[in-house]
């Protein structure tokens, strides 16, 4: 694959401009004491260096409630360091990092993109007025159905320990202490 | 196509009037008709296999997933890549699958056989409708294009090759237990005949759902490189759904064999098992839910969503004209008792099914109620399901240890000692080691509880014909399995699913970090066991290989000062056959794994084009548990599917259910 000096000059540009993107208004010094690619243009995306603020415990915890809103459904965090051709959770990245400076908590941060992007921004409901829901009817309809079972099995079991008391069980003239042994020596033989 | 629409259609028709009136050549006609449709849908796939082979570019699906430099396997793969081809790969597999459900099911199902002959049939008939009329792979362009637009790059992995397929398998064999219940239904032959005939499907059917949503997990994990294997995405939702009531099913109908309980119910599950396998690929191609995985909307949703109301309404009608005669045999006789817990585990399988449903559909929920968009994602996923897995966990190890019908406080005590003694051990000793997750302690614990109660019952099977017939242990393990194959297959996929259970544990541990390194400089990261990684960047390379130009970036890796080895992540960017990039740069993840964690390296680009290489280093814990217990429950499964798998036995415990069944209604009848 042919690589002028021309291709060279223009993938010298193309490489610092995402530079910029990434490192905010401070350039990036072109380090001339690294090899070169060779075809820069066919390596993903040129990134910028990593900063404390990309492994920022706060950070990454509140972008991990951030949805990146490319479409991707990834939390921003996820995202910016797994789909490296998505231009948005960088972006959604130094908005944070942004806020952050700005001392705001990460309520107040959550809160920030709530306002610009809409509820649709956090990667969860917030547990609030018809949200409740989400979080609750799950669990309310396994109790209610599970609360409904044991009563009936309860009084099922009630019924038939009545007939069987009655003489009609499954095994007449058994006392419950004979069943249980039959039970006991059954379950050791049962392999 | 238009030949495999005329026999569906006479297969359906066909097959319901045969299974009326019983006339011989109705039926015959029923049986031959699935033959027939199997091999006219056989060779339309062949026709399509020949055209991606030849890369007959003037076939517009075939312009639009191959090339001409896309290897051989991806060429074949790209059959069921597209939507179109999927729609014809559903259509060919089902049509098999009826066919074999006709020539393999006993003669004593006969009067089934024409229903389901006519089910299958109607099904394969909207397959093949929606794929004539809204989805066909066979329409041509008006020109010839010279080459192909290809295959998207993260499905030219050879889990992608495997995985689509199986999956389908999955959902399509379900098709097949629910056509013998609604035969049953219809022919009102709803003793447990049915239940027999249908007992191989349901598992084979549940291992393909199993395998193809674990390799799906690995495809996740290896290509998409975001490090993990499960993002509550709605279609990976869309294919637990299924399993989920499916696994309820497989334990529900256990009842229904032994005690004629829960006739209702299994009904109920089959058919929400089928409703749910249509469901998944609406909700993928229908485009109502955002996902990452959804196909090119089309009005294929549509067709999706008219046959899904035919469904419930056939269903619910039909189940309901037949309740009567779906009333249980015999009553429940105790709280304590193997088939409570076996209602309480399909409750919760039900239940996490429909929290998953309902977690999916809320975002649609939300906007209609509210007119407000929210984001269900992982976190209320976890959130809402980690404590009803829990649930289920422990229910894996209490239902096979109680007795059937009713089990003594002295039973419990002496089941119960040693399982919940081990737990308990674990949960001290983690608690001691400075753990302190409250659901990874629960679910080791749990973990080592059922384990526990797996190897109580593998030990005192074997010791019990060590005494009785004088075995030596390895023949007594092998003569107790291969005795009781459905029981001891059933504890080895309990066992897998619990690696699976501490797979997901080891998630709550992972740690990542992020860093740019030029050759030469390093990187420490501390793993959760207490190990120090060290990663050294050694440098970059470019080279053309197959139908990418790749771009590789080397680490060295050293766990405490001691080197580890060499390992590689890729930038591929994929090209045409004129060597023009086409699609976006994709990532191959570097993994190292062994039974503590993974060493999980992405190499996420260059700085500024040079050889300065930006990473993220991410240690998983435990993730290999996962692909294990996947072979284990696969294992499992084979175990208990393995022909002659009713032993003399078995036979004689389910013929003492039915006594027992006839006894207690003889009580009820009685108590009445």
């Amino acid at each position: 694959m042919p690589y002028s000096r021309r291709d060279a000059v223009k993938l010298s540009l193309a490489a610092l401009v995402p530079g910029v993107f990434v490192q905010g208004s401070r350039p990036q010094q072109e380090d001339t004491s690294i090899t070169r690619l060779y075809r820069p243009d066919l390596a993903g995306r040129p990134r910028g260096r990593i900063t404390d603020y990309e492994n920022d415990p706060f950070i990454i915890s509140v972008e991990e409630r951030l949805r990146c809103t490319c479409g991707c459904n990834l939390d921003v965090y996820t995202c910016r360091t797994t789909d490296f051709t998505c231009g948005v959770s960088p972006a959604m990245h130094r908005e944070v990092v942004a806020l952050v400076e700005q001392g705001l908590t990460g309520e107040e941060i959550l809160e920030a993109f709530i306002a610009k992007h809409g509820e649709a921004v956090l990667m969860a409901p917030k547990k609030e007025g018809f949200n409740l829901a989400a979080y609750f009817v799950p669990g309310a309809a396994i109790s209610v159905v599970g609360a409904a079972l044991a009563l009936m099995l309860w009084r099922r079991s009630g019924k038939v320990a009545e007939a069987a008391a009655a003489g009609g069980g499954p095994v007449s003239g058994m006392s419950p202490q004979e069943a249980a042994k039959l039970e006991d020596e059954l379950s050791k033989l049962e392999p | 196509m238009w030949l495999a629409l005329l026999l569906a259609l006479w297969g359906s028709v066909v097959g319901f009037i045969a299974g009326r009136n019983q006339r011989p050549e109705l039926v015959e006609s029923a049986r031959r008709a699935t033959y027939a449709l199997a091999g006219v849908l056989v060779v339309a796939s062949l026709a399509l296999i020949v055209a991606l082979v030849k890369h007959d570019f003037n076939v517009s699906y075939v312009a639009s997933y191959t090339s001409r430099n896309l290897p051989l396997v991806y060429t074949l793969s790209a059959f069921y890549g597209g939507q179109a081809g999927s729609m014809l790969f559903w259509a060919v597999v089902l049509a098999t699958f009826g066919a074999l459900a006709q020539w393999l099911t006993s003669r004593r199902y006969d009067d089934l056989l024409p229903y389901v002959a006519a089910v299958t049939s109607l099904v394969v008939l909207f397959f093949v409708a929606t794929t004539l009329f809204a989805a066909n792979p066979f329409v041509r362009l008006p020109f010839t294009p010279s080459d192909g637009g290809g295959l998207n790059p993260q499905l030219q992995n050879p889990g992608m090759v495997v995985h689509p397929p199986l999956l389908y398998l999955g959902y399509i064999s379900v098709t097949i237990p629910f056509a013998f219940a609604v035969a049953a239904l219809l022919s009102k032959r709803l003793d447990t005949g049915w239940l027999h005939a249908i007992r191989k499907w349901t598992i084979v059917s549940w291992l393909f759902l199993s395998i193809g949503i674990t390799l799906g997990m690995w495809w996740a994990y290896v290509e998409l490189g975001w490090g993990g294997y499960w993002a509550w995405d709605p279609v990976e939702n869309a294919s637990f759904l299924p399993w989920l009531t499916m696994t309820a099913f497989l334990h529900s109908v256990m009842i229904q064999e032994k005690r004629g309980m829960l006739k209702k119910w299994n009904m109920i599950l089959i058919g929400l098992t089928f409703f749910l396998s249509i469901f998944g690929t609406f909700i993928t191609r229908s485009g109502i839910i955002s996902s990452v995985h959804s196909f090119a909307q089309s009005p294929i949703g549509n067709y999706f969503l008219f046959f899904l109301i035919f469904i419930v309404v056939a269903t619910g009608v039909l189940i309901a004209k037949r309740m009567p005669m779906l009333e249980a045999e015999s009553q429940l006789e105790s709280m304590v008792s193997r088939e409570a817990t076996f209602l309480f585990n399909n409750l919760l399988l039900v239940g996490i099914a429909f929290s998953v449903l309902w977690g999916t559909m809320f975002p649609m929920i939300s906007e209609m109620v509210r007119g407000t968009q929210v984001t269900v994602g992982p976190p209320f996923f976890n959130q809402v399901n980690i404590p009803i897995g829990l649930a289920l966990l422990a229910l894996t190890g209490i239902g096979p240890l109680i007795a059937w019908r009713r089990a003594s406080p002295g039973h419990l005590k002496r089941q119960f000692a040693a399982p919940v003694t081990t737990g308990l051990i674990v949960a001290a000793l983690l608690l001691a080691i400075g753990m302190r997750d409250f659901y990874a302690i629960m679910a080791l614990s749990l973990a080592a509880f059922v384990v526990g109660t797996i190897m109580q019952e593998f030990i005192r099977g074997v010791g019990a014909r060590n005494r009785l017939h004088g075995e030596n242990y390895a023949l007594a393990f092998a003569r107790l399995v291969g005795r009781n194959r459905r029981r001891y297959g059933g504890y080895i996929v309990h066992l897998g699913i619990v690696m699976y259970f501490v797979a997901f544990t080891g998630q709550a541990f992972t740690t990542s970090i992020e860093a740019s390194l030029k050759p030469g400089e390093s990187v420490d990261l501390r793993s959760p066991w207490g190990y120090t990684y060290t990663f050294t960047h050694l440098g970059v390379s470019q080279y053309e290989e197959l139908n990418r130009f790749t771009t590789a970036a080397s680490v060295e890796v050293a766990r405490d000062g001691e080197r580890v080895g060499i390992m590689k992540s890729e930038k591929r960017q994929h090209v045409d056959s004129f060597g023009r990039a086409s699609f976006e740069p994709s990532t191959e993840a570097g993994i190292r794994s062994d039974l503590r964690e993974d060493i999980y390296i992405v190499y996420a680009g260059s700085v500024q084009g040079t050889e300065e290489a930006v990473y993220r280093f991410t240690l998983n814990p435990l993730v290999w548990w996962l692909w294990f217990g996947g072979a284990v429950l696969v294992a499992g499964g084979v175990v208990t599917l393995w022909p002659g798998a009713t032993s003399g036995a078995e036979r004689r415990r389910s013929m003492a259910g039915y006594a027992a069944s006839i006894t207690g209604k003889s009580s009820a009848a009685a108590a009445g």
